[in-house]
Parts: C-alpha cells; structure tokens; sequence
C-alpha cells in the first residue's frame, strides 16, 4: 500500500470515527425523544446526549479508593475504540466497510463482545459490591446472547455460500446481494425468523430494558457504571451511542443492505451524503422497533429469565429460522431430482 | 452454576440512599450469588420528633403536625387523632362532618394507591406505566386541591368536624372524577395485571404466607394480598363507614386464588381504587345536611380540649393498612401523652419473610409491594453520647413496663 493511499485511508478512519460519535449520540437522542413521546412527555431536545457528554467531560473524575486504577481507567478507553473500529468493518450507506478486506462478520461479532468485556473488567476493578454484581449479570447475559447471535450470522452467510458466492460472511457480497432477493418464499419465512432474533439480540447486547439487568437502575443503582463519573462515564456513554449505531448498522447491512443511489440516479456527490442519510433513516428505523419501542412497553427481566429467553427461546427460532433456509437451498435440487 | 452454594455468602449493602428506595431505611443483604440468603434493615434514618412537637401544644395545633407526618396519608394521621381527642372530650361529630371526612380519606386512598402502582412499576422498569399511573393520578389530586385547598397536607379535618364543607358545584367535579376512574380502572387492571412481563416479575415473588401475615400483624393491602380479611372499615366502622357496605378486598375475589405475592397486591391495591370510587359515590347521595364541626370557634374547642381527662385510641384504615394514635389528656392544653404507630410500622417486619430467597432483582419490588412509608414509622431513634445504639427486645420490654408504670401513677 502505497503512503497516499494509507493517508487517505487514515483520513477516512478518522471521519468515519467523528460520524461513529456524532451519530451515536444522534440516536441516543432520537431514542429519548422516541420513548418520551410514547410516554406522553415532551423529552430532552433531541441534542441532550451531547449536552451531557460535554457536561461529563468538565466533571471530577472521581476513582474509588478500593478500585484497580490502572483497569478503571483503561475500560472505558478500550469499549469507546473497540465499538468505533466496528464500525471500520461494516457499510455505512454506499461507503463500503474501509477495512474490509482485513475482517469479515465473523470478526464483527468477536468485536463485539470486546466493549461488554472492557465494562465487565471495568466493573470488577470498581470495587463495588454493585458493580461486581453487575458486571456477573453482563457476563451471563453475554453468553445468553452469543449463541442465537451466532445463529443469525452463520445461518445468512451459509445461505449466501450456498448460493454460490465466494466470500459469503463478507460485508461487502452481503451488501452487493440483498439476501432477501436470492431466497425463496421459504427462506424468506427464514430470514424473517432470523431478523426477529437480531432485533430481539439488540437491547441485550445495547443493556437496555427490558434486558439491562446488568445497570438496572433501581436494583442495583447502575451496576456496572455506578463507581464511574466524569470523563470515564463520559467515555462510557459515548461508546453506548456507537454500539448503538453499531448494533443498527449490523441488522441494515445483513438485512437492509439497499442504497438510495441504487434506485434513482444522482450525481455522485450527491449519492454518499444521500445514503449516508437513508443509512440514518434506516438505522432510526431499526432502533425505533428494536430498541425503542421494546423498553417502554416492558419491564426488566430477572437474569434467570434473560438466560432462558435467550437460550430457549431464541435459539429454537433461531434454529427454526436456519433450517427454513437450508430448506430453502436444498428444495431446488430436490425438485429437480424429482422431475 | 450448579456449585453457586459453595460459594461464600457475600453483603450487599442496599440504603439508606439507593434509587429503589423512596425514603431512607437501611438494609444489609447477605447474598448468595444473585439469591438473598438472610437480610436485616434498619430503620431510624428519617426521625423529625414529631410527637415531642405534639406534646408540647394544644389538640388544635397538633392536627397541622399529624398532617404533616406522612405526605400521602396526611388525613388518615389527622382522623385517627382527631378521633382519639373527640372520645376523650366527648365531642360529638356532626353526621355531615363525617361523610366529608369518609370522602376526603376515600380520595387519598385513590391517589395513594395510584402512586403506589406507578412507583411499582418504575421498580419493575417498566417506566410508561409510571408515566401513565402518576398522569391520571393527577385527576384525583386536583379534585383534593378542589374540596380541600391543598394538594398534599390538607388541613381540612379538625377536631370536632372539618374545617370545609362541600357545596353543590363541587358535586360535579367529584363525580366527574370518579366517572374517569370507573372507566380507567379496566384499563388499569387489564395493564398491570395481563401483561407478560409484569406477570413474570410479579407472580409468586415476595410471597407472605396468610399464617406468616397473621403471626407478624401485617394491616391493610399488605394483609388482605395475603388473604387475610382484615379492613378498619369493615371490622370497625368509623365515621360514615358504617352506613355504608364496605367489604375488605380480598384476591380471591378478582383471580379465585390467593398467593399472597406481589402481584396480589398489584391486584388489592388497584381494586381498591374502584371501591373507593363507589364509596365516595354513595358518601354524596347520602350525605346529610347540617354543620360540618362541632364547635366553629376554636378558642371554645380549645376550652373544651383542655379541661378533658383521659385516654384514647384512634383507629383509621389508611391506603397502608391501620393508623393507630393513643392520646391521653390530663385536663393540661398539651397532652400527656401522644403515641402514632403508623400502618407501615406493623408491615415492615413482613419483608424478611418475603425478601429471603428471593433474587437481587425483585429486592425493589418487593420492598415497595408494602408501599413503606418510612416516615411516618420513624418515631424514635436511639442515639447516646453521637453513637447510635439498638435497643433489643428484653430493653424495649423494660423500658415500655416502666412507662406504663409512670402513666398509672
């Protein structure tokens, strides 16, 4: 790679880090305007989450006197730059993932999991009986939905090998071939299983009602964040807005990869605004059913019933939804062994 | 997580400031992994001395400090006292007096046990309801500024009557009020009590057992979700409750079984609200007319308290369960002795038996399935030479033969 290339790269990486922070925070915005609404109450202005991160940014920032400082402090920096180099490997609108030729979907979800694990340590090295409580409950629920999650993944890029593409857990084939338009009417009762699953994924992975045991404010005062304040809750809170875009970006590239400019013909600089903004519009629409629309019509879960949730319920649709599809590949064959 | 008993039991400290709690109280949990195993509170933190504030004025003054012991129940307080000083002084209520006071106290159950649900279903994390609940609550609480004058402490019962009457435009208001409600109460019950998640979290959690409720003297909501039929207004009539048809709400009676768990109280609590409804409907088709106190000058009420000898008890079912106030006068302008025991002293002892085994996540709601008021219980705190010291059962039971001693002296 040549140094023009690698500066140019960087730049990207750099943008698309400040677009990872502003639109995270945009959606935690949208998100509470969202809710206040359906609660029948006005809500912050849709700009709060900035309000507060620039407001917990000149705050103390206060470390317990029973806490492993060095793992206090090196949490919250690991969760914000493990979700922000997500978004490095996934499509955001027609930009296609900058490194996607280094990493796949497979690594996506390994990813994933590192900013619930920056906040697991973060919140054994707090010291606080809450916090290590909380940070047991982030575990379970970790491994509750790593599995159905996995499902998902395998069972989409197993449908796109089997459809004969050569790099099926690619960002990039899933974004060139919208998979609901190479199922059948089978795998499209599959996908729509495994689309339920991913969403239902999402408030665990984003610890948000009815599945945020792990902060639950009211039993154990904000558990694994209760010891941080200031610049580290600000970091913590930023890096919730962009797994917040993370998580939505994920279920728009495997699910709703298509782009404004693929339907109607607009000058090219015109076409990456446009999609970045139907990429938006998309993601507020995920979220809005995912995320939103779940927490105000429920309430928390105990743990033991996220776990069963997770591993009963789930995985059942979840395998339910991969058989459809490997219906859906090997009914064509049949048939034609048939006729 | 088989091999989770092995492990060492751990305290979770939970107060006296936490987000669960609505007033201080301090628990100490002993846990084993996400289960409690043992748990102690501590209550204490919320003492503001108002009986000896009582017991340095006059019955006229004091009903503005009963008004103020708890904020949700503040005419139960006021009733319950001013029924103990009228039976000393042998004041004789006027009848339409106590159709209004039977009618405001009735309001107070309303909004109380609105407020109550609302706060429960915050604990669950089901914040919309909360919003819904403390939304429609509203209604009541400006039908109370309407009759009263004041939203919370209404200084509206005295001794000897009440100190408003209500006129006919107010009827409208009220029945306005209580149409709402009657339509609203199936939507209520069809949010709190059909939805899955509430379900979940609510059934057969934080049970209190009928025998355990019996042995540990639980009152109110709290003793009828766990089928004991015990109700003040029912059992005891006062004021205008007994020309009225009150019968205790019991579980059984909306589900056909009792469990005694959280969710019954859901269910007595919200039951309540359309009984209370129906009270107040038949308080204002039947009420009588005429005065609505026994002496309007105080001054003549006061003569009247201060030549008064004896001692009483007033009994009043709150939206808690039994407020009980003992006075005794002794022809003094203060009395000699003022004893609040409000409903949630006798229902706090009923959270060890429903918190052990349970799990950190229902510790809130089953804290709040009570509906504590901390408050209004704190009538003393120990505290010798800037320390803090508990009293235990053999002190206590010296010290209150010594008191009665003094009073039969």
């Amino acid at each position: 790679m040549s140094p023009v290339d690698l500066a140019a790269m960087l730049g990207w990486l750099v943008l698309l880090s400040l677009f990872a922070l502003a639109g995270g925070l945009f959606l935690l915005g949208v998100d509470r305007k969202l809710a206040a609404h359906m609660q029948a109450r006005i809500g912050p202005p849709l700009r709060q989450p900035f309000i507060d991160v620039a407001k917990l940014l000149q705050k103390e920032n206060v470390v317990p006197v029973n806490a492993i400082s060095a793992v206090f402090h090196l949490a919250p920096v690991i969760a914000l730059s493990s979700s922000i180099v997500i978004l490095f490997y996934l499509p955001v609108g027609s930009l296609l993932p900058v490194l996607g030729m280094y990493g796949d979907l497979v690594l996506v979800m390994y990813l994933l999991t590192v900013p619930a694990l920056a906040m697991v340590a973060g919140g054994f090295a707090s010291g606080s009986p809450y916090a290590t409580v909380g940070a047991q409950r982030e575990m379970v629920t970790m491994i509750a939905y790593e599995f159905p999650l996995a499902i998902v993944v395998i069972g989409i890029a197993w449908r796109l090998g089997a459809a004969g593409f050569s790099s099926p857990f690619a960002l990039g084939t899933m974004a060139a071939n919208p998979i609901w338009t190479i199922v059948g009417p089978l795998g499209i009762a599959g996908l729509l299983l495994l689309l339920l699953v991913l969403v239902v994924v999402t408030p665990a992975e984003l610890s948000r009602i009815p599945f945020d045991t792990q902060e639950a404010e009211t039993e154990l005062a904000g558990g694994l964040l209760v010891e941080y304040s200031g610049r580290n809750l600000a970091m913590f809170y930023l890096a919730q807005g962009v797994k917040t875009l993370v998580l939505a970006a994920v279920i728009v590239a495997i699910f709703f990869p298509w782009n404004l400019s693929g339907f109607l013909a607009m000058p090219p600089w015109l076409a990456l605004p446009a999609d970045i903004l139907f990429f938006l519009v998309k993601a507020i629409l995920v979220l809005f059913f995912s995320v939103t629309l779940v927490r105000v019509g429920m309430a928390r879960f105990r743990i033991s019933q996220v776990v069963s949730i997770y591993w009963m319920y789930l995985t059942v649709i979840g395998l339910a939804g991969l058989l459809l599809l490997m219906a859906d590949a090997a009914l064509p064959a049949l048939l034609g062994v048939g006729v | 997580m088989s091999d989770e008993s092995k492990k060492a039991p751990y305290i979770v400290p939970i107060g006296p400031n936490h987000p669960a709690l609505k007033e201080p109280v301090m628990f100490t949990f002993e846990m084993e992994g996400e289960m409690v195993r043992d748990v102690d509170f501590a209550p204490g933190q919320a003492h503001r001395g108002i009986e000896w504030m009582g017991m340095r004025r006059n019955p006229v003054q004091i009903v503005h400090l009963t008004d103020r012991i708890c904020g949700i129940c503040g005419v139960s307080h006021t009733f319950a006292f001013a029924r103990a000083v009228e039976q000393i002084a042998g004041i004789e209520v006027p009848e339409r007096a106590d159709y209004i006071r039977t009618i405001i106290a009735e309001f107070e159950r309303i909004q109380s046990h609105l407020l109550w649900a609302g706060v429960a279903a915050h604990e669950l994390g089901f914040d919309s309801l909360l919003h819904l609940t403390w939304r429609v609550r509203e209604q009541s609480m400006d039908v109370i500024e309407n009759l009263t004058g004041n939203r919370v402490n209404y200084g509206i019962v005295q001794v000897g009557g009440v100190r408003r009457d209500i006129v006919p435009e107010q009827h409208q208001v009220i029945e306005d009020c209580l149409t709402t409600y009657e339509g609203l109460l199936g939507k209520l019950l069809n949010l709190f009590l059909d939805d899955k998640t509430i379900t979940m979290r609510c059934r057969d959690c934080g049970v209190l057992s009928k025998k355990e409720a019996l042995e540990l003297c639980t009152v109110g909501p709290t003793a009828r979700a766990s089928g004991v039929n015990v109700d003040l207004r029912q059992d005891y009539p006062y004021a205008a409750y007994g020309d009225l048809d009150v019968k205790a709400i019991l579980p059984d009676q909306h589900l056909g079984e009792t469990h005694g768990d959280v969710y019954d109280r859901i269910v007595v609590r919200l039951l309540e609200v359309g009984q209370s409804c129906g009270i107040i409907r038949q308080c204002l088709s039947e009420m009588p007319p005429g005065p609505v106190t026994a002496e309007e000058k105080l001054a003549k009420l006061l003569a009247v308290c201060k030549k008064a000898t004896g001692e009483a008890i007033g009994r009043v079912e709150a939206p808690r369960g039994e407020c009980f106030h003992y006075v005794r006068m002794d022809g003094k302008e203060a009395p000699h002795t003022w004893k609040v025991k409000a409903s949630s002293y006798s229902n706090l002892m009923s959270w060890i038996p429903m918190l052990r085994g349970e799990q950190i996540a229902d510790i809130p709601i089953i804290v709040a399935s009570i509906d504590p008021c901390l408050s209004c219980t704190d009538r003393v705190a120990v505290i010798r030479r800037g320390e803090k010291s508990i009293l235990t059962k053999e002190d206590l039971h010296r010290l209150s033969v010594g008191k009665t001693r003094r009073l039969q002296r």
